[in-house]
């Protein structure tokens, strides 16, 4: 058992991934907020005034980490759904439907920051740009996941009806993205362009980076302590958990 | 006894859904009747200028033609849940994946094609020329399968739910934004003077696509849905 090797699939039972789990939890979330507390500070001390923009400009280091976030859960979402359809394990579904809320709220907070953008920038909180338009769809898809799971009582079909959708959705992502493109293109011409200044500051990419960093180290840590909860909602019933109530005792 | 071949149980599951639907004459046209009401609605709310309506028949009868293939899609599979059939089809020896294509193919018949065939009365109404006409029946012909291929993902998934109608709508609204974006694309290219080809090349790559991944879907989805 021990002799140096580590049981990876020892971790694919909830039992001794709960522990884990709530070892990792506070280094994630300590390191999301050093990073996040870094990022800040580049956004706001270091990172130079946009010339064309001014100041209004700063919300990007928010508002793009945010987007690339709510897109890439997605993602990781549908591959945890699809492991737990495919491999019929507990802990993967658990995981695809403890990350939902946080993709869901990273496509918010990037349609609101959007918004907040929108204004001072284009005169409009909001636009049909092709852009927004695949992220308010990327949102409605988080809802729908959602809804879908909430909607059926028994948890272990939820999590795999859940999953079939999940996969639909993330084979569909880029062909509403191109057809939204297109449709934006072929209506009108571009009132406003979202595309950046072409020479971004070194110092501005480095502060998306680290703020990319930071939302990525939270929703490691959100999804883990949902993951935990949710583990001991559906295993309440388990001797583990019973031993754990005790443990505390 | 020997199993009947794949292709008659096909034949037989599209033939005996379309004579419940001749029996139940109702409920396919009430599918109709919502197309046409709610299209006639949008003129009494933006006025009756022929000019703006030219404009935006395309959009209106294309999301009018998605609102009402939604509230078909709940009838798809409801039934045959509740008395059992589907538990039979998912027994039978032909593979469940062409069972439900020809259901789906049944749904079709019943809620798409006669949308299709009722749309150049309301583009009449909406005044467009007749180039237009034909291109809009020929975006719905090619668009409406799409519509039930996705929605039929939905009905699987949500067999059995509290509030699968509303449901079922929140989760194909949105993936159905491509055949939606294309096919009013379409419309609107002819009426711009433009060709309607490449939107109705793309329409054609979105019914080729969903003809290949939604059937697989949606036998999965019953699966799940009748364990």
């Amino acid at each position: 058992m021990t002799n140096g090797v580590i049981h990876w699939f020892r971790f694919a039972s909830p039992q001794s991934f709960y522990p884990l789990a709530g070892r990792m939890l506070p280094w994630f979330a300590v390191l999301a907020a050093l990073l996040a507390a870094a990022g800040l500070w580049i956004a706001f001390f270091v990172a130079p005034t946009d010339a064309q923009q001014g100041e209004s400009y700063r919300i990007i280091f928010i508002h793009v980490p945010a987007s690339w976030m709510s897109m890439f859960l997605y993602v990781v979402m549908a591959g945890w759904a699809g492991f737990g359809l495919a491999f019929n394990t507990r802990l993967s579904s658990m995981m695809a439907h403890a990350i939902a809320p946080t993709g869901a709220l990273f496509a918010f907070l990037s349609l609101w920051t959007g918004a907040l953008w929108g204004r001072p920038t284009w005169g409009a909180y909001w636009v049909w740009d092709a852009r927004l338009t695949s992220e308010l769809v990327l949102f409605f898809l988080y809802l729908g996941y959602m809804a879908l799971h909430a909607a059926i009582d028994d948890p272990r079909r939820g999590d795999r009806a859940s999953a079939v959708l999940a996969l639909v959705g993330v084979i569909n992502v880029p062909i509403i993205y191109f057809s939204v493109q297109w449709w934006n293109t072929l209506h009108q011409g571009a009132s406003v362009s979202i595309t950046r200044a072409p020479s971004m500051a070194a110092t501005m990419f480095a502060g998306m980076l680290v703020m990319a960093l930071a939302f990525w180290m939270y929703s490691i840590a959100a999804t883990l302590g949902r993951a935990r909860a949710i583990m001991l909602e559906r295993e309440a019933h388990m001797q583990w958990t019973q031993d754990l109530k005790e443990a505390a005792r | 006894m020997t199993a009947p071949s794949s292709a008659a149980a096909f034949r037989g599951i599209v033939r005996r859904d379309l004579r419940l639907a001749a029996r139940r004459r109702s409920e396919p046209l009430f599918t109709l009747g919502f197309f046409v009401v709610v299209a006639s609605l949008f003129p009494l709310g933006l006025g009756p200028e022929p000019e703006l309506l030219r404009r935006i028949a395309p959009g209106v009868l294309w999301v009018a033609a998605l609102l009402a293939s939604m509230l078909a899609l709940g009838r798809m599979f409801g039934a045959d849940y509740e008395d059992g059939t589907l538990e039979q089809l998912v027994l039978a020896p032909s593979p469940l994946v062409l069972s439900v294509g020809a259901k789906i193919v049944a749904h079709w018949l019943v809620s798409g094609l006669p949308l299709v065939l009722v749309s150049p009365l309301l583009a009449l109404q909406y005044g467009l020329p007749g180039d237009v006409i034909a291109h809009l029946m020929l975006s719905l012909l090619i668009g409406t399968p799409v519509l039930s291929l996705i929605g039929a993902i939905a009905a699987a998934l949500t067999i059995g739910v509290r509030g699968a109608g509303v449901l079922v709508s929140l989760l194909t609204l949105p993936l159905c934004v491509p055949a939606l974006v294309f096919g009013a694309g379409a419309v609107d290219a002819t009426l711009a003077g433009l060709s309607a080809a490449p939107n109705l090349a793309l329409l054609g790559a979105c019914l080729a696509l969903s003809l290949l991944f939604a059937p697989l879907a949606t036998a999965t989805a019953i699966r799940i849905s009748l364990e």
